[in-house]
């Protein structure tokens, strides 16, 4: 809620002129009541017709000055809740962008996704209705009240008693359903999860046949869903009917006790007539506020979720040092506190490692043993380092320790000298080119996806990079050629055409470190062969990581590192890894025959 | 700003028409809401009256009578009663029949996504999919249950407000009655403009809701990018069209109140200018002037809330239109009458003379012939892009062939239903997907009444036994969305797991083995061996080992079958096999 003052801050003029412009309106309305007792009393009584044209007049005027209050109010309205709306998406987006690996893992794409989209649209006109309406109901039903006591003090109280009593009961009732609500929306969600999981899974669902099933428990999570709306709309289907009876009630009173008094002199027929209109406005407007507030209620659900997404913090986005903002007070977007920058980066010594694994340790937030033990090892400049080992051994888990996707548990990732949590991780990230396992493109042309690598590449370059990764057939199969549009995820590529664009996309931004994180499993032999050969010679001088489950691919590498279990078995060149480590020589046998192995060996 | 066409008018009635259809279902409760409406709107308006008769008991000091008061003013708390139950019962059934309108809309969208070719859905955005789906059901259902709450009583308050004041007054109702229709231009007026207004900020939001969820879902990609500023800009610039179209949307539709509030206040004037004079010559008295007041308003609001209901409404329609629209897509075509029913499948496949092609101009498998005898194991081999993966599309008959034919034991697939000729089908695919949910769950998708020891002599088969017993929960751990944490590799051995319980007769392998490590690789290889006995398998792998033990191997390259052979006939060859064997050893 917080949050959402300081967007409706950002725009304070317009959102404090909407409201009084809608009060200004409520003024003018509340004045028809006393101008219409006034034609009762001094015209009809009198039978002066010109007094009578006098007061319709009025009536018009009062109406003119009202509709054009109110346009006024629903422009500034409008034009708040759209902007608190879009800096909400956007700022929302931005802070997604920097949530950690552990956030998005645990949290799931499509809550992320309700929030951006319904939930926001949700604040957006709650933000509009409340701008336009709170402060009018109220104002009109406190302005009925006074009005009231202005025409009769002793029926004015039958007001004072009502006004708290009807809003015990629509408080009431709006407490009550308020995390009904909450309840309803998150059943929302499941079918949401249900049906994007269906959309992505249509495969494996129509193979085994279970199209009935998922139909069931979408039906299922459906019923649940409408069960609960439909208890929540009988809670506040009450609203309305209830506090008809009492405002009802009221007038009976009104109209008892104002006969006494038109009895007794004290009040007039027309000055009744004017107490009975103002408690009518006074149920009008209570309606409206209920609803008002129901709206306001999901809205602020909203908000809530919302403000749940960014209360997620990353703790990477930070780095550890302190006191260094005076140096980059201008950007602290683009360099955090205490991190280094560039021109230091660059000055780094030829002679010293480009990646340093120190005693690292690791384990994932919640996970009860540890998914590296102790990692130590150096990867010089240029080198290429193959990581073998098997599932769950750590490959995957290790080379995102060093873009800083997951901080160490223990011990430290240096790269160029420098602990990468002393680095701005944008500036790390600048370094690493990283071929991630699944091959992941986006909608946009081939051009737009490989310049995700380096924004400002040339189409030379960007060549370049494509053959360097064997992709370069795949421009000449399609007549579009780098303009050739992708679907979303590259589904109208095959498995390995966009596996082989992943690769090019990283080697276009030229990193100084390529981690390619088993990147070739999709390709045949002869593609994999010929991609590491133009690695070697095309890229001389970056450092690459290359994790393989194929002893092939790794063969060749200046070291190889052998994970078992999240601990290092060993680490050196194939021919001293088969000679002395177990584990890598069984690996080996496991994937290419005795004779085939010592060919290897020999090689 | 366009003019609204009557193509657009008609669209809108279809839709509307439609959208009837499904409430069609449930015109008992339609039926006892209109006569709940009916029953509130009567007493609702009984009332005025009784509060005009009371006032005119109460007209000058020393002559209010009080016996008469005593009377009416009873009689209002007993119609205020009646109004309040009434009411109360006609929300309760309006919701009930829009909740479920609105869940036969969804279930009946979700049950068509489980029809629609693979082809459609893979040319679609999931998020796009997605966004039909929840929001704008959600808003459909907004403005049906606006329709029913408001547009009943509305019309009833109307006509209902129309009789009493005939009854009353006739030149004062004849004035009311010409000035209301002020009220429905302006709103009219402003409706239209606003439903197109409306569809651009629905499209838009679509838009926004696609790139989100292309982002999120490779937010991890994005990050190791650093596209994150790049990503901002795109999404900026659609927020910032959402924000100029939302915002004329918004205001527009706002406009309708305080107009149709105007025209009120007109006829709210004219109602107490005309009243007076008409007091003043005594045709009504003062009680009667205040139930006319009251009326005027009454009158007037329904007309405030129809033109409310009808911005809402237009916005509802665009987003009917867009659920109806997928509802509307061709499903796959359904399977044959009389088709036959794959039961027990020898696994002898045939394709003759087969040509597909996924885009009309570009033409991938051309005239291929396959024969493979039952227990065969084929592996399918080829550079990247060969049509690897278009083969099993085809086989599962995700896809159908544009020519020729694939028979399984002698029978045109196409003959056959979807579902046992699947059900034939063991497949583990490149792209692995779990479902949200217990991993026991997931391993039992295929036979949801598989026994704990079934499932867990699966897992023990897969290899993943040790490893599920490691997580928090075991078996009953809770998988997020896409299996969440897990690694690919695990992933994939869930998977693979999931295959082991239910034993088809023919197997499709897509590089299921490409993320798990070797010697786990192995040994699920050697389960494989024992699956694959007597069962037709088709295995796209790139490991050695797997190609050198198949009875077939197809060397694939550009659509068609270059190579067919075993490993020793096609290395004896000295052809592009060969040429791909020999490049593992290729200096690197």
């Amino acid at each position: 809620m917080k949050r959402l003052l300081t967007y409706l801050g950002q725009y304070r003029l317009f959102a404090v002129l909407a409201p009084l412009f809608k009060c200004l309106e409520a003024c003018f309305e509340l004045f028809v009541p006393l101008v219409v007792a006034r034609m009762i009393d001094v015209g009809i009584a009198n039978s002066d017709s010109g007094y009578i044209m006098k007061m319709g007049a009025l009536l018009i005027l009062l109406g003119l000055i009202g509709l054009s209050c109110s346009i006024t109010a629903q422009w500034f309205s409008a034009d708040v809740a759209v902007r608190v709306g879009t800096g909400l998406r956007k700022d929302l987006l931005s802070h997604m962008l920097g949530l950690g690996y552990a956030d998005i893992d645990g949290v799931g794409t499509s809550t992320l996704l309700t929030r951006m989209t319904s939930d926001i649209n949700q604040v957006q006109t709650g933000v509009n209705m409340f701008l336009r309406l709170f402060m009018r109901s109220p104002f009109i039903v406190f302005g009925a009240v006074i009005m009231a006591f202005t025409v009769d003090v002793r029926g004015a109280l039958v007001f004072a008693v009502t006004v708290p009593l009807l809003a015990i009961v629509v408080f009431g009732i709006l407490l009550g359903s308020v995390p009904l609500y909450r309840r309803v929306q998150s059943q929302l969600d499941r079918v949401m999860l249900l049906t994007r999981e269906n959309l992505l899974g249509v495969r494996v669902v129509r193979a085994f046949g279970m199209e009935e099933r998922e139909k069931k428990s979408f039906h299922e999570a459906n019923d649940l869903l409408r069960s609960l709306q439909i208890f929540v709309g009988k809670i506040s289907a009450l609203l309305n009917p209830v506090t008809v009876v009492i405002v009802n009630l009221a007038i009976v009173v009104l109209l008892y006790t104002g006969a006494h008094e038109v009895e007794l002199g004290i009040l007039t027929q027309g000055k009744v007539v004017a107490l009975v209109n103002y408690m009518s406005q006074i149920l009008v407007e209570l309606v409206k506020l209920a609803n008002l507030i129901i709206l306001i209620s999901k809205a602020a659900a909203s908000m809530n979720r919302v403000d749940a997404v960014f209360g997620m913090k990353n703790p990477i986005e930070k780095t550890r040092g302190k006191g260094m903002q005076d140096i980059f007070p201008e950007d602290d977007r683009e360099v955090r506190p205490g991190a280094f920058v560039w021109s230091e980066v660059t000055a780094v010594p030829e002679e010293e490692p480009a990646v340093v694994f120190s005693h690292v340790s690791f384990s994932y937030p919640g996970a009860k043993g540890e998914s590296l033990k102790d990692i130590s090892f150096e990867a010089r400049r240029g080198e290429t380092i193959g990581i073998i080992g098997g599932t769950g051994s750590g490959k995957s888990t290790l080379i995102n320790l060093i873009p800083r996707f997951y901080d160490v548990s223990s011990g430290s990732v240096i790269v160029n000298g420098i602990d990468v949590r002393d680095w701005d991780a944008k500036l790390l990230r600048g370094l690493i080119g990283l071929v991630p396992q699944k091959a992941v493109l986006f909608a946009g042309t081939i051009r737009d996806n490989l310049k995700w690598g380096s924004r400002e590449a040339s189409d030379e370059a960007l060549l370049r990079a494509m053959s360097v990764a064997q992709a370069s057939d795949i421009l000449t199969k399609k007549k579009e050629g780098l303009d050739f549009e992708l679907e979303q995820g590259g589904t109208n590529l095959s498995g390995g055409q966009r596996q082989r664009l992943t690769i090019a996309r990283a080697v276009a931004r030229d990193p100084e470190i390529l981690i390619l994180d088993d990147s070739a499993s999709a390709l045949d032999f002869a593609t994999d062969a010929a991609l590491r050969h133009a690695l070697r010679t095309e890229t001389a001088g970056m450092t690459v990581f290359l994790i393989s489950q194929r002893a092939a691919s790794v063969k060749a590498a200046d070291r190889i590192l052998v994970l078992e279990d999240g601990a290092a078995a060993g680490f050196g060149t194939h021919a001293e890894l088969l000679r002395s480590c177990a584990v890598y020589r069984e690996i080996c046998l496991s994937q290419m025959s005795e004779e085939e192995v010592q060919r290897s060996e020999e090689a | 700003m366009k003019k609204l066409n009557s193509g657009t008018f008609g669209k809108q009635m279809r839709t509307v028409s439609r959208i009837l259809r499904h409430i069609r279902k449930y015109r008992a409760f339609v039926v006892l809401s209109v006569v709940l409406a009916a029953v509130t709107t009567a007493l609702t308006l009984y009332i005025p009256i009784l509060i005009g008769h009371a006032v005119d008991c109460i007209a000058a000091p020393g002559a209010v009578e009080f016996e008469a008061l005593f009377g009416i003013i009873g009689r209002i708390a007993a119609a205020a009663a009646g109004a309040g139950v009434s009411q109360w019962a006609m929300n309760h059934i309006n919701n009930t029949i829009t909740y479920r309108v609105a869940e036969d809309v969804r279930v009946r969208a979700f049950e068509h996504i489980e029809v629609l070719p693979v082809s459609y859905l893979d040319t679609q955005k999931t998020g796009d999919i997605t966004s039909r789906m929840i929001a704008d059901v959600d808003q459909f259902a907004d403005g049906v249950l606006m329709g029913f709450t408001q547009l009943f009583t509305g019309v009833m308050t109307i006509l209902g407000t129309l009789g009493f004041m005939l009854f009353i007054n006739m030149p004062i109702t004849l004035l009311v009655v010409c000035l209301t229709p002020l009220s429905f231009v302006a709103a009219s007026f402003i409706a239209k403009r606003t439903y197109l207004l409306f569809s651009e900020q629905s499209r838009t939001r679509g838009e926004l809701t696609a790139l989100t969820d292309e982002m999120i879902t490779n937010l991890k990609v994005v990050k190791a990018f650093g596209q994150e500023d790049e990503v901002e800009k795109r999404f900026g610039e659609i927020n910032e069209r959402l924000a100029a179209c939302g915002k004329r949307a918004t205001f527009y539709s706002s406009i309708t109140n305080p107009a149709t509030r105007f025209v009120n206040a007109m006829v709210y004037a004219a109602v107490g200018i005309a009243g007076a004079f008409a007091c003043v010559r005594g045709l009504i008295t003062v009680g009667q002037l205040s139930s006319f007041l009251s009326y005027a308003n009454q009158y007037t609001k329904p007309f405030n809330e129809i033109s409310g209901v009808a911005t809402e409404l237009q916005n509802a329609i665009a987003s009917a239109e867009r659920v109806f629209a997928l509802i509307d897509e061709a499903p796959q075509e359904p399977d044959r009458e009389g088709a036959a029913v794959l039961t027990d499948a020898k696994g002898q496949v045939d394709i003759r003379d087969m040509s597909f092609s996924y885009v009309p101009s570009q033409h991938l498998i051309e005239h291929m012939n396959l024969n493979v005898r039952p227990g065969e194991r084929v592996a399918i081999v080829g550079p990247t892009g060969c049509g690897k993966s278009t083969l099993i599309n085809l086989l599962m008959r995700f896809y159908d062939p544009q020519e020729g034919s694939i028979s399984v034991d002698g029978c045109n697939t196409r003959e056959m239903t979807r579902a046992s000729l699947r059900q034939g089908f063991g497949m583990v695919l490149q792209e692995t997907w779990l479902k949200s949910g217990t991993i026991r769950e997931n391993i039992a998708y295929g036979c949801p009444d598989a026994s704990m020891e079934e499932v867990m002599r699966a897992a023990k088969d897969a290899h993943v036994d040790s490893f599920i017993r490691r997580m928090p929960d075991g078996y009953d751990t809770v998988l997020s969305e896409d299996g969440g944490s897990l690694s690919q590799g695990q992933k994939q051995l869930l998977c693979i797991a999931r295959l082991m319980l239910r034993i088809p007769p023919m197997l499709i392998l897509d590089e299921a083995t490409s993320s798990i490590d070797t010697r786990t690789e192995q040994k699920i290889q050697a389960a494989f061996a024992k699956l694959m006995e007597g069962r037709t398998s088709f295995v796209v792998a790139h490991r050695l080992s797997t190609i050198r033990e198949s009875d077939v191997i197809l060397v694939m390259r550009d659509g068609h079958i270059i190579e067919q052979g075993n490993h020793d006939e096609l290395l004896e060859k000295g052809g592009f096999y060969a040429e791909l064997y020999n490049s593992q050893f290729a200096p690197a």
